[in-house]
C-alpha cells in the first residue's frame, strides 16, 4: 500500500476512482451548485484549494498529535476541527487581501465546511495508510476530479433544460441519472490502474 | 405531550419532509452503503442512534448555547455521537465496520442529522426533539433498504448476502447485474426511487437544502 508513486495516486484520484462519481462524497453540493455554470467553476476551485490544504494539516496533526499521544479515537472531532478552523480562516484572510477572489469564490466557503469529500479524503487517506506526499497528491487530486465531474454536470444540465423531463423526476431526478451515466463513463478509466 | 402531537411530529419527520426524497440531503450515504442489506442496516442503526441522541442533547442544552457558536456545538455533539457508534461497530461487527470504512466517520457531515438540529430540536422541548430524530432517522432508513434491497436482489441474487440468513432468491442462470453493485447502479436506483415517490404522491416541489 506505501509503495505507490504520489502521481500514480494523484491519476487515480481524478480519474479511476473519481471522489465524486466511485466514491458518493459531496453529493449534496453537488446536486444543488451544479443548476448553474458559474457557480460550479468557483465551488470546484475552492474544493480544491481546500481539500489540498486540508489533508496536509489533517495528515500532520493525526501522525504528530493523535498518534504520539494515544488519541486517535477523538480523529472525527479533530478533523472537522481544523476543517472548520481551515475554512474559517481562509475567509477572513481572503476577505482582508483580496476582494475580487472573495467575490468569487468566498461565498461557496460556508458550503465547504458541511461538504462530505473534504472529511472523507482525509478519513480515506488515514485508513488508506498514505504518506505525506501521497496524501497532499490524494487531495488535490480528489480536489481536481471533483471539479471535474461539477463543472461537466452544470454543463449537461443547462444543455436539457431545454428538454422535457417527466415532472416528478424534474431537479434532482434526472440529475441523479445524468450522475449515473457519468459514473459509467468513469468506470471506463478503471482498467488503466489498480489503486483503491 | 399529547398523543395527537407526537402523532403528527413523526408522521412530518417520517413522510412529509422525508429527508432524503423531499429534502435531498444525505445522499452521499444514502449511496455509499446501499450495495449490501446487511451493511445498509448496520448504517441505518448508527444513524437513528445519533440523530436520535444528537437532537435531543442539542435540544436539553438549547438555551445554554451561545447563537453564534451553536454549529460548532452541534457539530461537536454529533462528532462524539458518532465516534461511539464507530468504537461499538469495531468492537461488535469488524467485518462491516470495515466495509463501510469512512462512512461511519461521514455521519458527521450527513446533512440530515444537522438539519434537524437546526430546524427542530434548536427550538422544541427534548421530548419532542428526539421523537422527530427517530422519526427522521427512520424515514432514511426505510428509503435505504428500499435502494438496498433491489440492489443487492439484481447484484447479487440474493438477500442479506454475506449474513447467516442468506437467501438465494435467483436461479443459477441468472446472469448478475454487477454494474448494480457499483457507483452507476446506486445513482439510478436513488433517481427511480425519488421518481416513484414522487409521482405517487403527486408533489412534484422539492426544495433542495443545501449542505
Amino acid at each position: 500500500m506505501v509503495e505507490i508513486h504520489p502521481f500514480v495516486i494523484l491519476f487515480a484520484a481524478i480519474f479511476t476512482s473519481n471522489i465524486l462519481l466511485t466514491n458518493y462524497l459531496g453529493m449534496c453540493s453537488f446536486l444543488s451548485v451544479s443548476r448553474d455554470i458559474k457557480a460550479s467553476w468557483g465551488l470546484g476551485f475552492a474544493v480544491i484549494f481546500v481539500m489540498t490544504a486540508t489533508t496536509a494539516i489533517n495528515w500532520l496533526a493525526y501522525y504528530y498529535v493523535l498518534v504520539p499521544t494515544g488519541l486517535e479515537h477523538f480523529w472525527y472531532i479533530i478533523f472537522i476541527m481544523i476543517i472548520a478552523a481551515f475554512v474559517q480562516l481562509v475567509e477572513i484572510v481572503i476577505e482582508k487581501t483580496s476582494p475580487v477572489i472573495y467575490v468569487n469564490l468566498g461565498i461557496f466557503l460556508p458550503l465547504i465546511t458541511v461538504n462530505c469529500a473534504i472529511l472523507g479524503v482525509s478519513l480515506f487517506m488515514i485508513i488508506r495508510g498514505y504518506d505525506f506526499m501521497q496524501s497532499v497528491a490524494y487531495g488535490f487530486g480528489g480536489g481536481v476530479g471533483w471539479a471535474l465531474a461539477i463543472i461537466a454536470m452544470a454543463g449537461i444540465r443547462q444543455k436539457i433544460k431545454r428538454s422535457k423531463v417527466p415532472a416528478p423526476l424534474q431537479g434532482a431526478g434526472i440529475a441523479l441519472i445524468i450522475a449515473g451515466i457519468m459514473a459509467f463513463a468513469f468506470i471506463g478509466f478503471s482498467g488503466m490502474i489498480q489503486v483503491q | 405531550m399529547a398523543q395527537a402531537k407526537v402523532k403528527k411530529i413523526f408522521y412530518n419527520a417520517f413522510w412529509k419532509d422525508n429527508p432524503v426524497f423531499r429534502q435531498i440531503l444525505g445522499i452521499c450515504s444514502t449511496l455509499a452503503v446501499t450495495n449490501l442489506i446487511i451493511n445498509t442496516v448496520i448504517m441505518d442503526l448508527g444513524v437513528i442512534f445519533v440523530v436520535m441522541m444528537s437532537s435531543f442533547t442539542v435540544s436539553v442544552l438549547r438555551n445554554l448555547t451561545p447563537h453564534r457558536i451553536r454549529m460548532m456545538v452541534q457539530v461537536l455533539i454529533i462528532a462524539a455521537y458518532v465516534i461511539m457508534v464507530d468504537l461499538i461497530l469495531k468492537a461488535y461487527v469488524p467485518d462491516i465496520s470495515r466495509a463501510l470504512g469512512p462512512y461511519v466517520g461521514l455521519i458527521i457531515t450527513n446533512c440530515i442529522i444537522m438539519g434537524r438540529c437546526e430546524a427542530f430540536a434548536g427550538s422544541n422541548r427534548p421530548l419532542p426533539a428526539l421523537v422527530d430524530g427517530l422519526a427522521t432517522g427512520l424515514g432514511y432508513s426505510v428509503i435505504l433498504l428500499a435502494i438496498a434491497i433491489p440492489r443487492e436482489i439484481l447484484g447479487f441474487g440474493t438477500l442479506l448476502h454475506g449474513t447467516a440468513w442468506q437467501v438465494s432468491l435467483l436461479p443459477d442462470s441468472f446472469t448478475k447485474w454487477t454494474i448494480m453493485v457499483m457507483a452507476p447502479g446506486a445513482f439510478f436506483m436513488l433517481a427511480t426511487v425519488i421518481w416513484i415517490v414522487r409521482a405517487l404522491t403527486d408533489q412534484g416541489q422539492e426544495d433542495e437544502a443545501h449542505g
